[in-house]
């Protein structure tokens, strides 16, 4: 190892050698060089941190934050459109300090574990509504579009106050904005306006009549603090929650689905104990090889990472999926133990900006894991999982479908 | 087992609640976390183990001693 590793730069992100498998350089990189030099697809450098600890180190230091415009700060790539890392993200939720701290605080409350526990019913009365969708277009299918895609917009759907009827336009403009499935400038910038003026409409008609939703409880505790939430805030709150939580969610469901299917005994290992279901999910985020580029930093005041010093001004990209296998932490890191607990693993990162939705996503991946043992517990995967492609676009991984027969 | 909570470091994810509501509870108004018992029983010590492992911040303190 030594110098000449250190000094060596690596293409980044770095090529799994199938898709639900890990790239064979991360172990290499925590053993020997924990501080890598690297070149993003932009072209612009910086350095990649893969230790669990480091990661962890990183991602919880308050000073660094993943606003990427501050003056040197590398960009990722040159077009990547939508994503929930980027500067789309960073320009709808505010970043830094006390007003990053307000809008936790207002939005937080929506995401308690309460609010999830009360949320699951309808959450699974979806779920099965869209296995039902499924099993009506039969065998094979796709369950990423059946099923992952579709369900997590509806929730978001249902905490915004959106009506059911409205939930399949409110699903293609995400899709649309987020270009989740391949769309033309044309058809984004026309999904764009539509949503804006639907948000508008929405956010009006939740000013006049306030009801049990997200929108209506901003509106009416800003107002009681003596403060104005304009129009235009609250429709970037609901753009931030679906760049946030659509596609993290629906990849993560096919995911998860693909890994537990690769190897069957573990789905029906779960067929024959649905008990394991929390601790199942919890080890398919962590196992996840596929995470994306993971969450880059911006280094503002000299820093030790890792036993090296990272002067300022450097960006850090922290791998999780990397430090999510990390033997240091984790017992057997590469075997999937879907009894593992605890289980501390960084996927929703770590510290004041770890995921706000974390409670929500859990909820969404038990239950659509509870309603498929329970539907279709024959379920397999239809093609080979060397078959399985990845999504386009390196922000957030994913497989581009998960073809299924049961 | 003592059980301590540090409400500034808190992120309101509710990961501790969603495994252990008998010791942990999230402010209505913020979703900040709310110690409901500091001397959990025997049987949940486990969980409340498993709950200062995994909170995103590292908010929960567990003294075993105590
Ligand atoms: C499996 C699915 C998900 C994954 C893997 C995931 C992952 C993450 C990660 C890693 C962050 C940290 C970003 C950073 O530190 O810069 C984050 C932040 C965030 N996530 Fe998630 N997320 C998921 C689902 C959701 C859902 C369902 C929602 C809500 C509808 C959501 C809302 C948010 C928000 C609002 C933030 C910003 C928090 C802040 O800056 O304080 N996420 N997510
Ligand atoms: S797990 Fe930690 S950060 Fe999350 S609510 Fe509990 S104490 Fe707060």
């Amino acid at each position: 190892m030594g110098a000449d590793q250190t000094e060596r730069v690596l293409d980044y992100p770095i090529p799994g050698p199938e898709v639900l498998e890990p790239p064979r350089e991360w172990e290499e990189l925590r053993r020997g060089c924990p501080v890598a030099h690297v070149r993003l697809p932009s072209g612009d450098p910086a350095r990649l941190v893969t230790r669990y600890e480091d990661v962890k180190q990183v991602l919880s230091d308050p000073r660094f934050t993943r606003q990427l415009n501050a003056e040197g700060a590398a960009r990722i790539s040159e077009s990547e459109t939508g994503g929930v890392f980027n500067s789309d993200m960073a320009a709808r939720v505010p970043d830094t300090g006390e007003e990053h701290r307000q809008w936790r605080r207002l939005v937080g409350k929506w995401f308690t574990a309460k609010r999830m526990t009360a949320l699951r019913p309808r959450i699974e009365a979806m779920a099965d509504q869209l296995v039902d969708g499924m099993v009506e277009h039969g065998t094979p299918a796709d369950l990423k579009a059946h099923l992952g895609f579709p369900l997590p917009v509806w929730v978001i759907c249902d905490m915004l106050g959106v009506p059911d009827a409205d939930r399949d336009r409110f699903s293609h403009w995400s899709d649309a904005l987020l270009n989740l499935t391949r769309y033309t400038p044309e058809e984004m910038e026309r999904a764009q306006t539509e949503f804006d003026a639907y948000m508008t409409g929405h956010v009006e008609a939740k000013r006049a009549e306030p009801q049990d939703d997200l929108i209506s409880s901003l509106i009416t505790e800003v107002a009681e603090a003596g403060a104005d939430l304009p129009g235009p805030a609250l429709v970037a709150t609901s753009m931030g929650l679906l760049v946030a939580g659509h596609e993290t969610t629906a990849n993560m469901i096919g995911k998860m689905v693909a890994m537990l299917l690769d190897d069957r005994s573990r789905w029906e290992s779960l067929v024959a104990d649905p008990s394991l279901v929390r601790t199942a999910v919890e080890e398919s985020l962590r196992y996840d090889a596929n995470g994306g580029v993971g969450l880059p930093r911006y280094i503002t005041e000299e820093t030790e990472i890792g036993g090296t010093t990272v002067p300022a001004g450097t960006t850090v990209m922290c791998s999780m999926s990397a430090a999510n296998r990390d033997g240091s932490a984790f017992e057997d890191a590469d075997g999937m133990d879907l009894g593992r607990s605890p289980n501390p693993h960084l996927t929703f990162g770590s510290g004041a900006h770890a995921c706000l939705g974390q409670a929500l996503a859990r909820t969404e991946l038990q239950v659509v894991l509870e309603v498929l043992l329970r539907r279709l517990p024959t379920l397999e995967l239809a093609v080979p999982a060397a078959e399985l492609r990845p999504v386009d676009g390196l922000i957030v991984g994913g497989l581009s479908e998960v073809p299924v027969r049961w | 087992m003592r059980v301590t909570v540090d409400e500034d470091r808190c992120c309101g994810a509710g990961q501790c609640v969603l495994l252990a509501p008998e010791v942990f509870d999230q402010r209505e108004d913020d979703g900040v976390v709310a110690l409901l018992d500091g001397k959990p029983p025997e049987s949940l010590h486990a969980t409340v183990r498993e709950a200062a492992e995994v909170c995103p911040t590292g908010a929960i303190r567990v003294d075993e001693e105590a």
